[in-house]
């Protein structure tokens, strides 16, 4: 099918009384009301004016109406730009005005700020009152009936290499980027994870990222292509090992994607032991290594399931896997490998002259196909970074991951060439971090890296130097939390007399590693 | 209790700062793996369990609100 939007409106005719998306202790809906709520959305935006290919944010916490929403968009045709509603205001403000939002549906709390922050007056605005029952989608929209015909490609000037979202990753230069995923781009993996891993009508797919991180395309869109159904974890639940545990078994969940770093809580701090895991088949990491003491102990706990390892960066979603062995051989010390390129990809590991090294040396990956996005939104000297063209015409996507291909083509994961972090998954730019900081007053230089440790992932340290009075860690940590998402926020600030500096005057990190 | 907070996640701070209403967790001094380090610190420390939906700002988001609870559940 060339559309997602597709995916729900076959699978409502198929099996319209199924259960389509389950919000645990909230509400559920079916098939045929789901595909009904983002019918009427997307009457709504039309009469707002909402055309193919304007972008249209959502910031709203994951529920049924976030759902419902996305469809609703991809009805019109337009993009979808999703935000984490509890984020910083500052930076939902800066992605909607990036992107050129043309609406927003948003959690009603926020539309006041919003309205506040933004001079753009034609930005139509649709609210949400979750605090006055589930499914305030269906509320907003009362009264809104009225025709309207499901939008059509062959009826208007647009094909599935047109935008389907946008979603906003961590920048080097301080600001979120956007990654453009098309419709093609997106159907290809969706279409994959099919063939890959034959979902059933009966499957329960677990939905535990937010909906503006990438892993979020598997959960949405996979169950409701077949026809199973989806579990919503909301944020907080997600958070806390022992609500999770609970649910995760308690919803009978078959198919199970989430961080290492979420798997890695949950072991530990889980109870997994204590629930029933009898349901589970599946079970999907990605984002990040898992290191390989959490790995055993979860299988140790857990044994019956698949496990495997999907690695991509948003500009890919998920580009080479790798299937994790039933038994870990108890010499194994360092992580799986990230695995064989889908199908849908062709892949080349190059030295810095984009040359192909010998088999089995480092280089960084190089990835061409149907999966790689369109590119970054307004930002043409980005593309020119990322994008290389070869001889033959093909576009290959430089992806910053260093890389070994050994003789048995399952490549492992070696490092990064450039300043970009994982933590618990999500990506941090150390600039980004960096830029938030600069903007303390007090503060005079700044230089934040990033170091590893077995218990705890990936830990941030920021060293400064300052001008006056030293600011204390909680004011810095609460400055933060206004300008950076959580994730990004330091864990431990150092305050330094100065900078140390390299021969030529530049912030010397590795001697700030080795303080680390 | 304190003394455990300031070192694991606020090193090197003005021991001040930490006042007995501080906002922990909504005020994003710990993140969700520190939170939980804390939550396993307490079972250890203090002889108890927490159960779901106990671990979360309603209980820990201050000193105050940790030894009130604390309290309740050795009681």
């Amino acid at each position: 099918m060339p559309y997602l939007h597709e995916y729900l409106t076959a699978s409502s005719h198929r099996r319209p009384d199924h259960v389509a998306i389950e919000d645990p202790g909230v509400a559920q809906v079916t098939y045929r009301d789901l595909d009904r709520l983002s019918d009427k959305l997307r009457d709504r935006l039309r009469r707002l004016g909402v055309r193919p290919g304007d972008r249209v944010g959502i910031a709203v916490r994951k529920s049924i109406d976030s759902v419902a929403a996305i469809f609703g968009i991809q009805k019109c045709g337009a993009v979808h730009v999703p935000v984490d509603a509890s984020g910083p205001l500052e930076r939902t403000v800066l992605i909607f005005e990036n992107c050129a939002v043309r609406a927003a549906i948003v959690e009603a709390r926020l539309v006041e700020p919003l309205r506040a922050a933004t001079d753009r007056r034609e930005l139509a605005l649709l609210a949400l009152e979750f605090e006055a029952g589930p499914l305030p989608l269906a509320r907003a929209l009362e009264g809104s009936g009225g025709p309207g015909s499901a939008f059509h490609g062959a009826n208007e000037a647009w094909g599935p290499d047109e935008l389907a979202y946008i979603l906003y990753t961590s920048g080097s230069t301080g600001k979120p980027k956007g990654v453009m995923i098309s419709q093609r781009n997106a159907t290809a993996f969706v279409d994959w994870c099919s063939d890959a891993f034959a979902p059933r009508e009966d499957d329960r797919f677990s939905s535990h990222a937010p909906f503006h991180f990438d892993l979020s395309v598997l959960d949405i869109y996979l169950p409701l292509k077949h026809g199973a159904t989806l579990v919503l974890i909301s944020e907080a639940n997600g958070k806390d090992p022992l609500t999770l545990a609970e649910l995760a078994s308690k919803s009978r969940i078959t198919s199970w994607y989430s961080t290492p770093s979420i798997l890695s809580f949950l072991t530990q701090f889980g109870r997994l032991e204590r629930h029933d895991w009898s349901a589970l088949r599946t079970i999907h990491f990605a984002g990040e290594v898992f290191p390989i003491k959490h790995l055993r102990a979860l299988k140790d706990r857990v044994p019956h399931p698949r496990y495997f390892n999907l690695y991509g960066p948003t500009e890919t979603n998920v580009c080479t896997f790798y299937e994790v062995p039933r038994e870990i051989p108890a010499e194994r010390a360092v992580p799986f490998p990230i695995g064989q390129p889908c199908p849908h990809y062709r892949h080349r590991v190059v030295d810095s002259e984009g040359n192909d090294v010998t088999r089995g040396e480092e280089g960084e990956l190089w990835v061409s196909g149907p999966g790689v996005m369109m590119g970054y939104w307004n930002a043409p000297d980005r593309d020119d970074e990322v994008f290389r063209h070869d001889a033959e015409g093909r576009r290959w996507y430089r992806t910053g991951d260093v890389v070994v291909e050994p003789p048995d083509g399952n490549l492992i994961f070696a490092g990064r060439r450039d300043r970009m972090v994982k933590k618990r998954g999500y990506r941090i730019e150390l600039a980004e971090v960096e830029a938030a900081l600069y903007r303390h007053p007090e503060i005079r230089e700044v230089a934040v890296v990033a170091r590893r440790d077995e218990e705890n992932g990936v830990r941030i340290q920021a060293f400064l130097s300052v001008r006056g009075s030293r600011p204390s860690a909680v004011q810095l940590k609460r400055f933060c939390a206004e300008h950076l998402l959580d994730y990004m926020i330091p864990d431990q600030f150092t305050v330094l007399e100065a900078m140390p500096k390299t021969s030529t005057d530049k912030t010397d990190y590795q001697t700030l590693k080795e303080m680390a | 209790m304190r003394a455990y907070i300031l070192k694991e996640f606020l090193p090197g701070e003005d021991p001040e700062q930490l006042t007995d209403s501080l906002p922990l967790v909504t005020g994003r001094i710990l993140d969700s793996l520190a939170t939980l380090r804390l939550v396993a610190f307490l079972e250890e420390t203090f002889g108890f369990e927490f159960s779901a939906h106990e671990v979360g700002a309603q209980n820990l988001d201050n000193l105050n609100l940790i030894a009130s609870f604390v309290e309740s559940k050795r009681r």
